[in-house]
């Protein structure tokens, strides 16, 4: 953003105090993820900087804190990281199946009521979800799967599928549906069709928004905490409690672990979106 | 002219109009076929759930179904003076059963919410009961506590008698219906509730303005850089997106405490003395600053992608008619991205109105909102009904919101990332 020569001195002013406040802003949003990676290396029990760590003494740091998040018998670490994949797994595959299907059919011309079908379908990412939360809670009670793993599954597949709706219907718009036609007046049947030519096409949809759907259940508290059992504990959960209990180093150490896992999670969503964006011909 | 149109025939004889409306009356069943396994998935654990959570919030058999004799020989009585002999009789005989089913503690757990005082003397009369002789029961139970023989609480139990109450919504507004059936607000010092609405709104509303003004700069300036370099910053707004809000929270946990590194930086360029660090954390300023950052991509994101549709060309015709860059920006840029700013403004506006995890975890008692007082009542208290009416209060106010959001922006229109 260099200034053209000719510009007067009070733009020139206005110019830079502008750069310097979005320097700021970025600042703000992205320094207080980096605090927790040099003090997740801390060799104190203290979460501040230690004398040595600013002098950069390398007594001062070590990987006591990842030792202890593996081997460590006081927080279930392991039961945790285990349980979170499994449900976020199969709470992506229920959200992304469920969703596509109906994404496919909200895109039709012919879907009746679509604007009060979609309103309904979008609902879980707009209502509080505390209020999901209590809802779903009773619904589980009731149903008896409270506190096991096919409850905060369903639960997840609920707060999941939105973003897959939003991110499949998105993908959709821009498509051509003649290349479908086509493949059906060469003798395609419908499901054929679907496999071979609609979901190729539409599948970098599909995949971001899995990932929007993998995040929100890995990352999810507010329902876990109603439903889960201490054998259904999660990784937000173990967090949660940490916070509130007792904030030892160790969960700086999971928290680091959960940043280069946002990172790669970033990047991939990061390339699909390219991708989609140059198959749509969206070339900015 | 109309007999000719009819005449248009498919292969099959079947007109031509009568065909086409066949079709298209399949491909709307086949479209909501496909819709329909996550509606119906939806409907059954969710939707109707919160249809549940309605009828909860308006419950109030339990007391009802606890006392059935009570609130049948209550029915003549006409709650001036003390009950009859007959409801006295009729409590005595209702109370005994519930203490031989061992249900008397919920009973004196539901009376109290009505009126203070009920937890004590139903105690005693479990004590006292046993040994009562049969017949004049009304003065044997007044024997037991003065209190029963106070008809404020007899009109206390007679105010449960209807199987549906809206006690639950007015309670949530920190009102009650008084003895004469008026409603009334309670005590200046007791409306807790108010303060947590008024200050649930309070904080949403600065948490967005906040955002708007720190993402407007951001947005425009990620939306006029180069190709290349606007990728890199995205970055600085996608990870924190990405990254888990319990590892943002706590990173903030870090950063705002009394030993912390703002704390620190505050003391090294003698802002502050080491000995007089300000309390950052568990009160209103912790739950603004997080929540800010952890909201901020919500607004950056509706903005940059509204901003980066608009010519830079226009900003130059403006100042090439005349104007200067301020008044450029302003009668041309600006009203240009004014559906960004209501789209992100109402998007973190609901999210924040409805926010937990981060003012329970930073807020302490000065900071926590609307959503961490339905969580107390759903864990600590197990008063579900009056989560539930809370709930759906905070429901209503959120799905106002929503509807807007609608009308302005569509919720198809919704971008992610």
């Amino acid at each position: 953003m260099a200034l053209p020569k000719y510009t007067e001195t009070r733009y020139r002013v206005w110019h830079y105090f502008y750069i310097t406040i979005c320097t700021c802003v970025f600042f703000f949003l992205i320094a207080p993820l980096f605090v927790i990676f040099p003090l997740s290396f801390n060799a104190e029990e203290f979460l501040s900087f230690s004398e040595g760590m600013k002098n950069l003494d390398p007594d001062a740091f070590s990987l006591r804190w990842y030792k202890d998040m593996i081997y460590g018998t006081k927080n279930p670490w392991g039961l945790a990281a285990k349980n979170s994949f499994i449900i976020a797994i199969f709470a992506t595959l229920g959200s992304v199946l469920l969703g596509t299907v109906a994404a496919l059919g909200l895109s039709s011309r012919h879907m009746p009521y679509k604007g009060l079908i979609m309103a309904t379908l979008i609902s879980p990412m707009i209502v509080p979800l505390i209020i999901s939360g209590v809802a779903i809670f009773f619904f589980m009670a009731k149903a008896g799967l409270a506190a096991t793993h096919t409850g905060i599954v369903l639960a997840h597949i609920i707060l999941g599928t939105p973003f897959v709706v939003i991110t499949v219907t998105a993908t959709l718009s821009g498509f051509d549906h003649s290349v479908t036609r086509a493949a059906s007046s060469l003798g395609s049947d419908p499901v054929n069709t679907f496999m071979k030519i609609t979901l190729p096409l539409i599948l970098p949809g599909v995949i971001s928004g899995g990932l929007f759907a993998f995040v929100t259940s890995f990352d999810e508290v507010v329902v876990v905490l109603f439903l889960a059992g201490l054998e259904n504990t999660t990784i937000p959960i173990q967090m949660w409690t940490g916070l509130r209990e007792q904030l030892s180093p160790t969960i700086l150490a999971v928290a680091t672990c959960l940043i280069i896992l946002s990172t790669l999670i970033l990047v991939t969503a990061e390339l699909l979106r390219r991708r989609s964006e140059r198959l749509r011909g969206i070339n900015r | 002219m109309s007999s000719e149109t009819e005449k248009i025939l498919t292969t099959d004889g079947i007109p031509l109009e009568v065909s086409l409306k066949k079709a298209e009356r399949k491909n709307k069943i086949k479209a909501f076929l496909l819709v329909a396994p996550l509606l119906l998935f939806l409907l059954i654990t969710y939707i109707f759930p919160i249809g549940d959570m309605l009828m909860r919030s308006v419950d109030d058999k339990m007391v009802t179904e606890m006392l059935p004799k009570t609130f049948k020989s209550m029915e003549k009585w006409d709650g001036k003076e003390l009950p009859p002999e007959e409801v006295f009789e009729s409590f005595y005989l209702d109370f005994q059963k519930l203490v031989e089913e061992k249900r008397d503690g919920k009973l004196s757990t539901q009376l109290n919410y009505t009126k203070n005082g009920f937890k004590s003397i139903l105690k005693k009369l479990r004590r006292k009961a046993k040994n009562f002789e049969e017949g004049n029961y009304k003065e044997q139970i007044m024997a037991v506590h003065q209190r029963w023989a106070d008809v404020e609480y007899w009109r206390a139990i007679q105010r449960r008698a209807p199987a549906y109450t809206s006690q639950k919504y007015l309670k949530g507004i920190d009102m009650y219906k008084n003895e004469e059936g008026n409603i009334v607000s309670v005590e200046e010092d007791r409306r807790i509730h108010r303060i947590l609405w008024l200050r649930t709104l309070e904080i949403a509303f600065f948490v967005t303005l906040l955002c708007f003004l720190m993402a407007y700069p951001i947005a425009h300036l990620l939306a006029t850089l180069p190709m290349k370099y606007s990728n890199l910053l995205m970055i600085c707004v996608l990870l924190p997106f990405w990254t888990s809000l319990l590892v943002r929270t706590a990173s903030w946990m870090i950063l705002l405490q009394q030993q912390g590194v703002v704390n620190d930086f505050f003391v090294m360029i003698g802002l502050v003395a080491d000995d007089s660090r300000p309390e950052m954390m568990f009160n209103k300023t912790g739950t603004y600053v997080a929540m800010t950052q952890i909201l901020l991509p919500f607004m950056v994101l509706p903005l940059y992608s509204v901003m980066k549709t608009i010519s830079p060309s226009l900003m130059r015709a403006g100042k090439s008619l005349g104007g200067t860059p301020f008044v450029a920006f302003w009668k041309v840029y600006f009203p240009l991205t004014i559906p960004g700013i209501g789209a992100g403004c109402l998007l973190v506006f609901i999210l924040a109105i409805g926010y937990y995890i981060t003012p329970a975890l930073v807020g302490g008692a000065s900071g926590t909102l609307i959503s961490n007082q339905i969580a107390f009542h759903m864990k600590s208290t197990l008063d579900w009904s009056f989560a539930s009416a809370m709930g759906l209060m905070l429901l209503a106010g959120v799905l106002a919101i929503y509807w807007v959001y609608n009308k302005l922006v569509g919720v198809d229109n919704i971008k992610l990332g």
